[in-house]
């Protein structure tokens, strides 16, 4: 359906990637650890290393949260844009597929917050 | 079948006494509750305001448009005339 | 024959003041009314329930004005500041005059275009006074709450933060919706849905809450707004029965725009949810005892009477009762987080509280979320006070933080996806999303505040950039509430703890 107006109607789109001065917009989300109330959302460039996305961006923004350290790494599991996802960790967010408002989710199994709460 | 309240708050001030007085002489089945600065009046069904028995309380005329001075909130349909304010569900019929 | 004439006749012949144009067709005159689809064989036959005249709406509202005024007046003289609850509840007020009060003016808008536009008379005239008084109640919440900001932070510069801040860019999101659409659809969205069905969610939480904490003047401009707010109910009720009578193709019409802006109230008021159950340091009710009442007792009983018209409950009631138990906490949790970039302070309640969340949500609060409060009181007090320093992914259509959960599983985010044009947009609900993918191309020009900061758009990069082009005073408006200047105030108006520094020196 579209909009009904008293004439020609053509939405301008406010977050296309050419507004983001090279960067892409991605949305990250710690699942089951709403201690952190929502997902975040970053620019980043698009040739960032998803080890660099993970090793450095990643502890900056969680770290504040006793379960951090006690991730097994290997144990994590991703979900791109809906779909399960095995990031490879040398390549880099556009070669992984991460593309403009890409939203990465990850698990940590046997991690469930604080007191068992999902927080 | 069931019939679903009306209800109707109004302001805790002077005016409003003689009002939910006057509601509870007309409608015998309406239950009032005290709440902080409001009364919260509930009904099912129906419920009248009428213009003489508030003139009567108050000891002088009452409009029934002064409802507007105190009225808080409310819910049903409403129809207002010179002599009466009622709140109602379904079709409205004019009783005695 | 009677001299005098009764109010039905005195209400014909004083709103029926309109004639069919001559020199341009009444199409041209009134433009904007038929677009919608909605059908109209009988503008006459509109008719306002309380049959109020412009002559009897001066009068009453004359009257209003000069109790209010009497009372404000003396608010003031008597330092009536100093009688509230806790310094707390502050922030209730903060909330309502950065969020609501905007509302207010942006509904005199609104109401004064329909005043013009609507090609009835009686619908004009109704709109008109609405129109009249929601400028009103803009102007006596302004001046009521303008003696708050002689003594305390975060009231100064709530017209610039309406536009600006993020929290505040939901509210404004769902009033710039409401006036961009048309006549007919902005009387379901404000008069109907707004106004009749949610306004009571609004209302109590804000004005029993000003009467049990011990804030006159709010219960006072409150209850002054409240009586007009009873004509505004009608109004939308009796627009949207007009509809609904005048032709059945309009009802298919009329439900959408039900569902739409029953759910966009609903998201609007989770802001509400919070401030009932959080900044008020005395609850009268909480928020879910607020929704049973209000909105499931009340609400039900009109969508009973409504089924003769072929119209049901709004979509999603099922979300609204199973989240009933989740909201303001989930909602007091990104307030928390998110407390730097806030003109208002939060904190973590105190053991009463947390002991009154637990009893009023027996089955929800100690499992989900006193761990979480509690973690968070143990960081503040190894002097950790925990603040989120990555900004939020936002609803494209509520723009709230995504922070609400999935129904079966209350530690899932909830996310849900669109395509449109070769772009993502993300949504934090069912509802939301319904609405964007009935029409994207009005929501792709959502303005988001997290986004545009990351467009370059607000100050510059860094936190510090922001909070100066949203003009706040860092420091004093922001942050936690322990800690504050606003708390130092207080604690030295109840003549305990340091003195504070002058506020105008701040």
């Amino acid at each position: 359906m579209s909009v009904l107006s008293i004439g020609e109607y053509e939405g301008t789109v406010m977050d296309n990637v050419e507004r983001f001065h090279g960067n892409q917009l991605v949305y990250i989300n710690w699942e089951k650890h709403l201690f952190f109330c929502a997902p975040h959302a970053f620019p980043l460039p698009p040739d960032m290393p998803f080890a660099a996305f993970v090793g450095e961006l990643l502890p900056a923004t969680y770290s504040a949260h006793p379960d951090w350290e006690k991730i097994d790494w290997s144990s994590v599991e991703w979900l791109l844009d809906g779909e399960a996802f095995t990031p490879d960790m040398d390549a880099s967010l556009k070669d992984n597929g991460v593309g403009h408002k890409s939203c990465l989710r990850f698990t940590t199994p046997g991690l469930t917050g604080i007191g068992g709460s999902g927080s | 079948m069931m019939v679903d309240n009306v209800f109707l708050a109004l302001q805790s001030v002077d005016e409003a006494r003689y009002i939910v007085e006057a509601i509870e002489d007309d409608n015998p089945e309406a239950k009032i509750e005290y709440q902080p600065a409001m009364m919260r009046i509930t009904a099912p069904g129906r419920l009248t305001i009428k213009r003489s028995t508030v003139s009567e309380k108050m000891g002088r005329d009452w409009d029934p448009q002064e409802l507007q001075l105190v009225l808080v909130t409310f819910g049903g349909n409403v129809d207002e005339t010179d002599d009466e304010f009622t709140l109602y569900w379904g079709e409205y019929s004019k009783q005695d | 024959m009677s001299k005098r004439l009764n109010l039905k006749e005195r209400y014909k012949h004083m709103t029926r003041l309109g004639w069919e144009t001559t020199y341009q067709s009444m199409d041209d005159v009134f433009p904007y009314d038929t677009y919608e689809g909605i059908k109209v064989k009988d503008w006459d036959a509109w008719e306002d329930p309380f049959r109020m005249t412009m002559d009897s709406y001066w009068k009453y509202q004359g009257e209003k004005e000069k109790k209010l005024y009497a009372i404000i007046d003396a608010f003031a003289q008597n330092n009536g500041h100093t009688n509230l609850s806790d310094g707390r509840y502050l922030n209730a007020l903060k909330l309502f005059l950065q969020g609501v009060t905007p509302l207010e003016y942006q509904a005199h808008r609104g109401f004064a275009h329909n005043g013009r536009h609507m090609r009835g008379e009686g619908a004009r005239v109704a709109c008109q006074m609405q129109s009249l008084d929601e400028l009103r109640h803009a102007q006596t919440q302004i001046h009521t709450i303008s003696h708050y900001n002689k003594h305390f932070n975060g009231f100064h510069e709530f017209p610039h933060w309406h536009d600006r801040v993020w929290y505040l860019s939901v509210p404004k999101s769902f009033f710039d919706d409401a006036r961009t659409a048309g006549p007919f659809e902005f009387m379901i969205a404000v008069g109907f849905s707004f106004e009749y069905v949610l306004t009571n969610l609004l209302f109590v939480p804000f004005m029993s809450g000003a009467a049990f904490n011990g804030d006159l003047s709010t219960v006072t401009f409150g209850f002054s707004a409240q009586s007009d707010e009873a004509r505004h109910m009608t109004l939308g009720l009796e627009a949207m029965k007009f509809m609904l009578e005048q032709h059945e193709d309009n009802v298919p019409i009329v439900q959408r725009w039900i569902d739409k802006w029953t759910w966009r109230g609903y998201k609007v008021l989770s802001l509400i949810a919070a401030m009932q159950d959080y900044m008020l340091p005395e609850s009268p009710m909480s928020w879910k005892e607020a929704w049973e009442v209000y909105f499931e007792e009340n609400g039900g009983a009109l969508f009973n009477d409504l089924a003769r018209y072929g119209i049901r409950p709004p979509k999603y009631l099922e979300v609204c009762a199973a989240e009933k138990d989740h909201l303001s906490h989930q909602v007091w949790g990104v307030l928390y987080n998110y407390a730097a970039p806030a003109a208002m302070h939060t904190w973590i309640p105190d053991d009463r509280k947390l002991d009154w969340l637990s009893e009023k949500y027996p089955d929800t609060f100690d499992k989900y979320y006193r761990p979480r409060f509690l973690h968070w009181r143990e960081m503040e007090k190894q002097g950790k006070r925990f603040y989120n320093g990555s900004l939020p992914m936002l609803c494209q259509l509520c723009q709230i933080p995504m922070a609400f959960t999935e129904m079966d599983d209350f530690t899932q985010t909830c996310f849900r996806t669109s395509e449109y044009k070769d772009d993502k947009y993300h949504f934090c609900s069912d509802g939301c999303k319904d609405i964007f993918d009935y029409e994207p191309e009005k929501y792709v020009q959502a303005w988001l505040p997290v986004h545009q900061i990351y467009q370059g758009n607000c100050g510059g990069p860094t936190l510090d950039d922001v909070l100066k082009w949203y003009q706040f005073n860092v420091g004093s408006d922001n942050f936690d509430y322990v800690g504050s200047e606003d708390e130092a105030r207080w604690n030295d108006l109840q003549g305990k703890g340091e003195k504070p520094a002058d506020k105008s020196a701040a």
